[in-house]
């Protein structure tokens, strides 16, 4: 059993605290993605659990064993470097059976076990060079081989690939997820990066400033994100926020943002009848505004003018950079759209998919429906 | 930390021509001036060398610069009479005797303390370790004649042993120093996936730290070895000038003293005592620069 729990762990570096009351448990074989801005404290949780920094209060457990006090070599854990860390001066042979080596293990057992973990991750060819004679991609390779090869209990990964081109890192981010479903270990990956976190976590924490925000699968996090900044790191583009009154208009409602204004449609009015009078923080993913021509059957549109200030054309869809008065909205529309740069339009919010947000506690009041609670529904 | 291998040089970014002509242009002061250095340096050890070859009343008549147009007449006899009649060769003996140990011994015993240092964590390690740097200005002349004492206690004065300890002693602060900052300087996620791999403080100094050092030893080795090779005073005070016992330095200087000035014979000691650290010194060059600019850029 290779479960890890967090329990309520802080960290601090002398005046910082680099977590704060830090409470995850990753299920065994799981694949969790830590995820967050630079510094938010993603590096200092791997190094606690791999016993390389000191634990300032609470308590790290893996399976049922409190590891505190446990020196490093007796964790029985693997860590790939954001730096790779590969040694200079050895073959890549000895650099993946280092640990074995150290282990005492019979010298036909390592021989079999580096010949394995070079055949999984397809660099035998490279044996026998030193990691200067390496392009990057291939180090992060190495840096892999060497930690499964020690068989861990759990897997940790800091950022393997911050270092390798788009499209490498593309290759190598599918590569990685078939490894974790081919070794069944715990895997707890680090990136700050939510493209990465998304596509290959069974489970996300999302962190902020040393603090967890939320814990969930990629689908929950992004259609019901708990809070502001959550709504905003996941998902590429970021979701659109705007602040704005909810104010009654000839028995419609309205979400006044002072230089625009949002009309929803009469089926609706009772949804958002509990903020009437409110001033909230409201927020709606790119995909979530349409252009009227293009409407999906079934959604419930809530129409807004706005200025059309650049388009940028993906091919499969068309990114629009428009002004609602002085708020800046990202729609991703259909590419059949007409609209062009300067044109002053009406474009439709999916008003299902509106999240809705304490503009001082910055927590969610009101979820948009995704597509998990359609299904539930 | 960036990826970066550990050591890498710097690697020449490709010129146009007159990119690499402007350079040269740039750099002709630079070169004029080393090389100006370079003749200041090198004139009066080419004079000495001219020197050992020619005879007693030659030195004492003419200029060295004399010799060097024909007809020539060079002689060995100055080497043969060093090296046979005044015990240059025991003394040869002596100064290896005396710097090879000494050498090894600083360098041990720095690497260890420096390792301990940078990447073991004791309550006070900054403070012993500005206490080891604050060694360095102790001036040598303070410690001569207590430490001459103890050794009269112990009656080891003029032994090996004597030398070896107060030259690993005299060396071990700067030695330290330098090692740390080079160890300090070895990227922290090496270590730390070794200490991951199951490596204990031992294994980590043995199988990363010194392989990844060798061009700092090496420098370090060769600054010690050349002021060990070099020292007259630490071995004229501990060992007391016996003859079966004193290094080179200390015979050469005897020539000067007790026999007046006999040139001929004080030319080719030199060039005797000079021999071993110039073989070392080129043997060992390529480590030596490459151990001065590692140091350099890393800080
Ligand atoms: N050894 C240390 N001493 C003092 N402060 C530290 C130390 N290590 C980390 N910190 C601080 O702790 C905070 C979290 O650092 P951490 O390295 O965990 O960030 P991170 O989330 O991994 O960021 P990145 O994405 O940039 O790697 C930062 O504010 C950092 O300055
Ligand atoms: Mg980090």
């Amino acid at each position: 059993m290779a479960r890890v729990l967090f329990d309520h762990v802080w960290k601090r570096f002398g005046e910082v605290a680099a977590l704060k009351d830090f409470h995850l448990e990753v299920e065994d074989k799981e694949f969790l993605v830590l995820v967050g801005p630079s510094g938010c404290g993603k590096s200092t949780a791997l190094r606690l659990l791999a016993g390389l920094e000191r634990i300032t209060e609470g308590s790290i457990y893996i399976g049922d064993q409190v590891i505190n006090d446990v020196p490093p070599k007796d964790r029985d854990i693997a860590m790939v470097f954001q730096s790779y860390a590969l040694y200079p001066h050895m073959t890549i042979r000895d650099n993946i059976g280092f640990g074995l080596k150290l282990r005492k293990i019979p010298k036909d057992e390592i021989q079999r076990r580096i010949a394995e973990a070079a055949q999984i991750l397809g660099v035998e060819n490279l044996l026998d060079r030193k990691p200067g004679q390496l392009s990057g991609g291939q180090r992060q390779r190495i840096a892999v081989a060497r930690a499964i090869v020690r068989e861990p209990r759990v897997f940790l990964l800091d950022e393997p690939l911050s270092n390798l081109d788009a499209k490498l890192r593309v290759n190598t981010r599918a590569e990685i997820s078939k490894l974790h479903k081919r070794l069944g270990t715990t895997f707890i990956y680090v990136t700050h990066d939510q493209t990465e976190a998304m596509t290959m976590a069974t489970r996300i924490a999302v962190m902020d400033a040393g603090v967890i925000q939320q814990v969930g699968t990629p689908q929950d996090l992004y259609d019901h994100p708990a809070n502001v900044f959550v709504a905003g790191f996941i998902g590429s583009p970021a979701m659109n926020f705007f602040t704005a009154r909810v104010a009654e208009e000839d028995g419609a409602l309205v979400l006044d943002g002072g230089s625009f204004k949002v009309k929803t449609p009469l089926d609706r009015v009772e949804e958002f009848k509990e903020f009437v009078g409110r001033e909230l923080l409201f927020g709606i993913r790119p995909e979530n505004i349409h252009d009227a021509e293009f409407v999906p059957r079934g959604v419930s549109t809530a129409p807004v003018e706005v200025q059309v200030d650049v388009t940028e054309l993906m091919g499969n869809e068309v990114f629009l950079h428009m002004l609602a008065g002085e708020t800046k909205l990202l729609a991703r529309v259909d590419p059949r759209t007409e609209l062009s740069a300067g044109d002053t339009v009406e474009v439709m919010m999916d008003l299902e998919r509106m999240h809705v947000f304490d503009p001082e506690s910055k927590e969610v009041l009101r979820s948009g429906a995704g597509v998990s609670a359609e299904d539930d529904e | 930390m960036a990826d970066r291998t550990v050591l890498s040089r710097s690697e020449e970014v490709p010129m146009t021509p007159v990119q690499r002509l402007m350079r040269q242009l740039s750099r002709g002061p630079l070169h004029a001036a080393i090389i100006l250095v370079c003749i200041m340096w090198m004139t009066p050890t080419a004079g000495l060398f001219v020197s050992s070859f020619r005879t007693r009343s030659e030195i004492a008549t003419t200029g060295w610069w004399t010799a060097l147009v024909p007809p020539w007449q060079f002689t060995l006899e100055n080497y043969e009479h060093v090296l046979t009649a005044r015990g240059m060769g025991q003394s040869f003996i002596n100064s290896v005797m005396i710097s090879v140990p000494a050498t090894l011994l600083t360098i041990l015993i720095a690497a260890l303390a420096a390792y301990a240092f940078s990447w073991m964590e004791f309550r006070g390690r900054e403070l012993f370790f500005l206490l080891v740097v604050a060694l360095l200005v102790v001036p040598i002349q303070l410690t001569l004649i207590p430490v001459l004492r103890m050794y009269a206690n112990l009656g080891i004065t003029g032994t090996f042993p004597a030398v070896w300890l107060a030259h690993t002693a005299y060396g071990l602060p700067f030695a330290v120093f330098l090692l740390r900052n080079f160890f300090a300087a070895l990227p922290k996620d090496l270590l730390e996936s070794a200490f991951l791999e199951g490596a204990s403080h031992f294994t980590a100094f043995t199988r990363i730290v010194l392989p990844l050092s060798v061009p700092a030893l090496a420098a370090l080795g060769i600054f010690q070895f050349l002021w060990l090779w070099n020292d007259l005073l630490v071995a004229l005070v501990y060992l007391g000038g016996f003859r079966d016992v004193a290094p080179m330095t200390v015979t050469i200087s005897s020539l000067v003293s007790s026999f007046g000035s006999e040139w001929h014979l004080l030319t080719s000691a030199a060039f005797v005592s000079m021999m071993l650290p110039l073989i070392v010194f080129f043997a060992l060059q390529k480590y030596f620069v490459e151990g001065i600019l590692a140091g350099a850029v890393k800080g």
